[in-house]
């Protein structure tokens, strides 16, 4: 039986995630730090999205270039950033520079009794960065992003903002 | 769930298609004003002008309150639904990247079990 995700917006500026894992740490580490196996999960089918290309140096300093390919988008779409910590099998903290306001995100990996708690933190740089991308739609893979853009344009035209 | 988002979306702009309602929008975000005073604003009937509201209330965009005889709209809450939409979204993102990541971990485990964790490296 699958684990709940749960999804909050902890204040102006944070998206948190959290999710338990049944198998130890290293184990999920290990998913999140090898490309190969990062490949099998990070684009689910039921989101139209596929890797065209995902290049990553997990260590501190390293850098990642994740290219995908989307339904709704002609063209490629590219992610990338910076590993600014990787702590083996309980931390991972990396830049997203894929966008001038992008957030940091912190992955931290707890394990109890041979399940790992799973906890995705993002920071964006202020509450305006994070209302952007909730107003763009830019989960990175949102069709209906374009719509909420417009809709923000004609909403703003009214001088609510 | 997205279906339900574009429904809602195609409200809001069937909603801000009219220059009336947009009108009313414009005025209500300066300040709340009732029905009547609206009505009269916009030299219509309160019939008419009841069914604008309307239509701005079902999209979420326009919310009243009845206080005795008279019926006050202010600017709905169309915003928030839009952020509970996307962080709807974004959390179905990751439940689906983690529904895909649990199999690895299942991979994973049973590899170990069978060469034990330092050979699976």
């Amino acid at each position: 039986m699958k684990n709940p995700t749960t999804v909050e917006r902890k204040s102006e500026r944070e998206l948190v995630v959290t999710r338990t894992f049944n198998g130890p740490a290293h184990i999920v580490f290990e998913a999140w730090t090898k490309p190969e196996l990062l490949k099998q999960w990070w684009t689910p089918k039921s989101f139209g999205i596929s890797f065209i290309s995902c290049e990553a140096d997990v260590r501190t300093g390293g850098t990642y270039r994740f290219v995908f390919s989307h339904a709704a988008s002609e063209q490629p779409v590219p992610f990338f950033g910076r590993y600014i910590e990787v702590t083996p099998h309980s931390r991972i903290v990396w830049t997203n520079e894929e966008s001038a306001d992008g957030a940091i995100t912190t992955v931290t990996f707890e394990e109890k009794d041979g399940k790992t708690l799973l906890v995705l933190h993002e920071l964006y740089p202020s509450k305006q960065a994070l209302d952007d991308a909730i107003a763009s739609g830019s989960t990175g893979t949102s069709g209906a992003g374009e719509q909420f853009e417009e809709l923000d344009k004609v909403l703003l035209t009214l001088g609510r903002s | 769930m997205v279906q339900c988002q574009r429904a809602h979306l195609d409200a809001s702009f069937a909603a801000l298609s009219d220059a009336t309602r947009r009108g009313i929008l414009e005025r209500l975000g300066r300040a709340d004003a009732s029905i009547t005073d609206l009505a009269e604003k916009f030299h219509m009937t309160l019939t008419g002008m009841k069914k604008h509201v309307g239509v701005l209330e079902q999209a979420g965009l326009v919310t009243t309150e009845k206080v005795g005889r008279v019926r006050t709209c202010k600017l709905g809450p169309g915003r928030l639904k839009e952020e509970a939409a996307w962080i709807e979204r974004y959390g179905q993102l990751w439940e689906a990247r983690f529904d895909e990541l649990d199999k690895i971990v299942e991979a994973l485990k049973r590899e170990e079990r069978i060469y034990g964790r330092k050979k699976r490296k």
